[in-house]
């Protein structure tokens, strides 16, 4: 039915050229400028990473004449690939863009909010980038204390000026985030199709309304705690200072009980898009589908009193440490359920390796190592050694760097024929996974051995004993890399071909509301609301 | 279907709007310039942090009139305001409201952590900056029974008042909505007055000391939100002499309402948890 719009691919009275986007209140219109700016930002994150893995690729120090600067890249790496490349994909892309599909509604509950939403964003980045370019620490530019910004280096270590700027763009960030959480939750609430009840909704809308959740209650914890750091730094006030009666454990507190749902935050979209995939590409119904959807309540649920598992050796006491160490390992259990229900669903189905699916595939293997090394890293009598050390490194990138970005780049590849009308020829994205693949493991891997015997993350040098791992991880680096340039032409690819994409291109597996569009859909879809009958899973 | 236009649903497709990025843009200068104005840097020889932050504060509140000018429009002429968009402002402002609550946990979590475990020897540092307890050495706190408690007296007679509004909103009095919302006005003015009094006779500062962090951070919040909340009541009383609002739909004066009782709940915690428990009368009784 809603083929007759597409001939009216712009709304009367809609702008056009810079105003379209400027001044969007049009949910796809604002996922594209999402997914672009990620899409930046990310090369932005990932020349930082680059550089770094240049740098350790020998022992000793090779480009960065000032060690600080080095940390002033980790630092960066961690702040943008977090808040400015997997949050925007994710939750502002494909979620700004799929959620109102999914569930049949014409946009999102608040329009006009969601463009402030974005608009905050290249705000927050460019006074994060203003950042690296002022001084610090004495004597040098940026902040190089880490993605955590832990008091007193966030504090006494960095006078200088990047770190309030760093602040104010978590802010900015934080406050878009927020709207953005906001819009999504009344959104999947209110605006489900007729006849679509929560039990009934797709997977991803799931995925979003529990990741909303959590960013809703987790982030204003972040800005009080930021906002004290800033007052510490500026104001002389003694929140993290324990000369006046401070407490900077406090700060690591208030960090976490963020700081932990934010994992989550980057990785429930992802067990979204990933069930869909699955489930698409097996042309089966996903296994086991309330249990999926409540595997996500529970995990963004326990999520939130699992924090002080971050903090391990900052001298909690002992009960405090077992009953996070329990905790912790109690949400394997709910993760499980969704490993073993993707299993299940490709289990007996009709598979079609598709790109799309073999991300999605890759996703579910690498994302299990990842966990894995998780439940490992979450015994504090463990954790007493590998605290710290590139074990943790290996771990978080196993679960974000080839969880949630395999997540993202399988989406892309799942959606791009739907977003742009399309085709990223399956070769080339087959191609990009395998390279992106190998790349990665070969990255990633060797951080277990080089982290189990000791050596400490965020260090610009290292003893000779870890050359040999780390020579391989920055050859891995370089083939990740390259993999993105077979992204790139990807895209180009499909700009360049004359050839269409149908409204379906995945045939009878891919059952959800989006794909009874036109593709790309409509400027406003479902001006009459979709009635919907199916199972929607 | 004929008309690819004819909407058959009863959502609110909003118009292109340029405030969203004005918005964000003033927010951007306001950043760079308080940043400017804290570290006193300068261009050249031009000190612009007051500048640009000046700028930025007016672009923000430039943004605010024009869009909520919008959203006042679209309700009351442009007939966009149907239930189901009734219903997500309500959803809206419900989540709003949850997000505040859980930026006071911070500021709460702050005080319970120096406060609980001011005795806490492992801390040494801390331990002797406090000597042990709580309030630290060397604080002079405030009666919780002379203004602490006028204060509170006042916000909760406060609570009442908006509360005749709405019920004569409700019953289609007029005259009635507004005494009550001049009335919680005043009373929210008097509550920002006696706190600033208050704040000016303190016997401890905001910086140096973990006392007068937690306590200022905690209830400087909260005056703010006081003040918001009553520039909000403010903006109602002055819509309903517009006549604005009808006893079905005024979802502006009942937000303001719903903002005016979370400010007034935070201040009961406030209260019991930083004036009573946290002052030296409190202290009698937690055995410190």
């Amino acid at each position: 039915m809603a083929h007759a719009a597409t001939s009216h691919d712009t709304h009367h009275g809609d702008p056009t050229g810079w105003k379209r986007w400027v001044m969007s209140t049009n949910h796809k219109d604002i996922g594209t400028m999402y997914l672009i700016f990620a899409i930046i930002a990310g090369l932005v994150g990932g020349f930082l990473s680059i550089a770094m893995r240049l740098e350790l690729q020998e022992p000793g120090l090779q480009y960065f004449t000032n060690p600080q600067t080095y940390n002033v890249f980790v630092t960066g790496h961690g702040l943008i690939m977090v808040f400015f490349v997997v949050m925007p994909a994710v939750i502002g892309g494909f979620g700004n863009w799929f959620v109102p599909l999914m569930i049949g509604a014409p946009d999102m509950a608040f329009p006009r909010m969601n463009n402030i939403s974005f608009w905050l964003l290249p705000a927050a980045f460019a006074l994060l980038f203003i950042s690296l370019f002022v001084e610090g620490a004495p004597g040098s530019n940026g902040f190089g204390g880490g993605w955590t910004v832990y008091p007193p280096l966030a504090t006494m270590g960095h006078p200088g000026p990047a770190l309030d700027f760093g602040i104010l763009s978590l802010h900015l960030a934080g406050a878009s985030s927020i709207l953005g959480a906001i819009n999504f939750i009344t959104t999947i609430l209110n605006m489900r199709a007729p006849g679509m009840t929560m039990h009934k909704m797709p997977l991803f809308a799931w995925a979003l309304l529990v990741t909303a959740f959590l960013l809703l209650l987790s982030l204003p914890v972040l800005a009080g705690a930021i906002t004290m750091l800033l007052t510490d730094r500026n104001f002389g006030t003694a929140f993290f200072d324990p000369a006046n009666g401070g407490d900077p454990i406090l700060y690591q507190h208030l960090f976490w009980f963020f700081g932990h749902p934010e994992v989550y935050i980057m990785i429930l979209p992802g067990f979204g898009i990933v069930s869909h995939i699955i489930s698409t590409f097996s042309k089966k119904p996903i296994f086991g589908y309330l249990g999926m959807a409540y595997a996500m309540v529970a995990i963004g649920a326990v999520g939130f009193i699992v924090w002080a598992h971050h903090m391990y050796t900052a001298g909690l006491a002992l009960n405090t440490q077992r009953y996070f160490m329990f905790a912790t390992m109690v949400i394997a259990v709910p993760t499980g359920v969704k490993i073993f229900s993707w299993i299940a669903t490709m289990w007996g189905g009709s598979i079609r390796f598709t790109a799309a699916m073999q991300w999605a595939i890759g996703f579910i293997f690498l994302f299990t190592v990842g966990g894995v090394t998780g439940v490992v890293l979450a015994n504090a009598g463990i954790d007493r050694n590998l605290h710290n050390t590139y074990y943790v490194v290996a771990h978080f990138h196993y679960v974000l760097s080839l969880g949630a970005v395999f997540s993202i780049f399988a989406g892309f590849y799942y959606w791009f024929p739907k977003m742009s009308g399309r085709i990223i020829p399956e070769s080339i994205g087959i191609l990009h996974f395998w390279v992106a693949f190998i790349g990665a493991n070969v990255l990633f891997f060797p951080m277990h051995f080089t982290g189990l015997s000791g050596m400490p993350r965020h260090y610009v040098d290292y003893p000779d004993a870890f050359a040999g791992w780390n020579r391989i991880s920055s050859y891995g680096s370089y083939i990740f890399a390259a993999g993105l340039l077979i992204f790139f032409y990807g895209i180009l690819r499909a700009y360049l071909s004359p050839v269409r994409a149908a409204d379906n291109p995945w045939g009878e597996g891919a059952t959800t509301l989006e794909w009874t569009l036109s593709s790309p859909p409509p400027h406003h879809q479902f001006d009459t609301l979709p009635r919907f009958s199916g199972s929607g899973h | 279907m004929a008309d690819a236009h004819a909407r058959n649903h009863d959502y609110h497709i909003v118009d292109p709007s340029p405030w969203p990025f004005v918005g964000s843009v003033s927010a951007f200068l306001f950043a760079v310039g308080a940043i400017m104005t804290m570290k006193g840097l300068h261009i050249g020889t031009l000190k612009a942090g007051p500048i640009i932050f000046t700028v930025g504060i007016l672009g923000i509140l430039y943004t605010m009139l024009s869009w909520w000018s919008d959203v006042i429009n679209e309700a009351e002429h442009k007939g966009n305001h149907t239930r189901i968009v009734q219903m997500h402002h309500r959803y809206g402002m419900i989540m709003f409201i949850a997000s505040e609550v859980m930026f006071f946990v911070a500021w709460f979590w702050a005080f319970f952590d120096s406060s609980i475990y001011a005795g806490e020897e492992k801390a040494f540092l801390r331990f002797a900056f406090t000597g042990g307890h709580w309030p630290p050495t060397g604080i002079e706190v405030f009666d919780p029974w002379h203004l602490p408690l006028l204060n509170t007296l006042i916000l909760l007679t406060s609570g009442t008042t908006v509360t005749w509004a709405h019920h004569a909103l409700l019953h289609d009095d007029r005259q009635g909505l507004k005494q009550g919302l001049l009335l919680t006005v005043i009373l929210g003015a008097i509550f920002t007055c006696v706190q600033a009094y208050e704040y000016a006779h303190a016997g401890f500062s905001f910086g140096g000391n973990i006392y007068g962090a937690t306590f200022f951070m905690a209830t400087g919040f909260h005056g703010f939100h006081v003040l918001i909340g009553t520039i909000f009541l403010a903006v109602c009383l002055f819509r309903a002499s517009k006549g604005h609002f009808t006893p079905k739909q005024h979802l502006g004066f009942e937000f303001a309402a719903w903002y005016w009782h979370f400010v007034d709940v935070v201040w009961l915690f406030l209260f019991v948890s930083i004036y009573l428990w946290g002052s030296q009368w409190g202290a009698a009784f937690h055995g410190h």
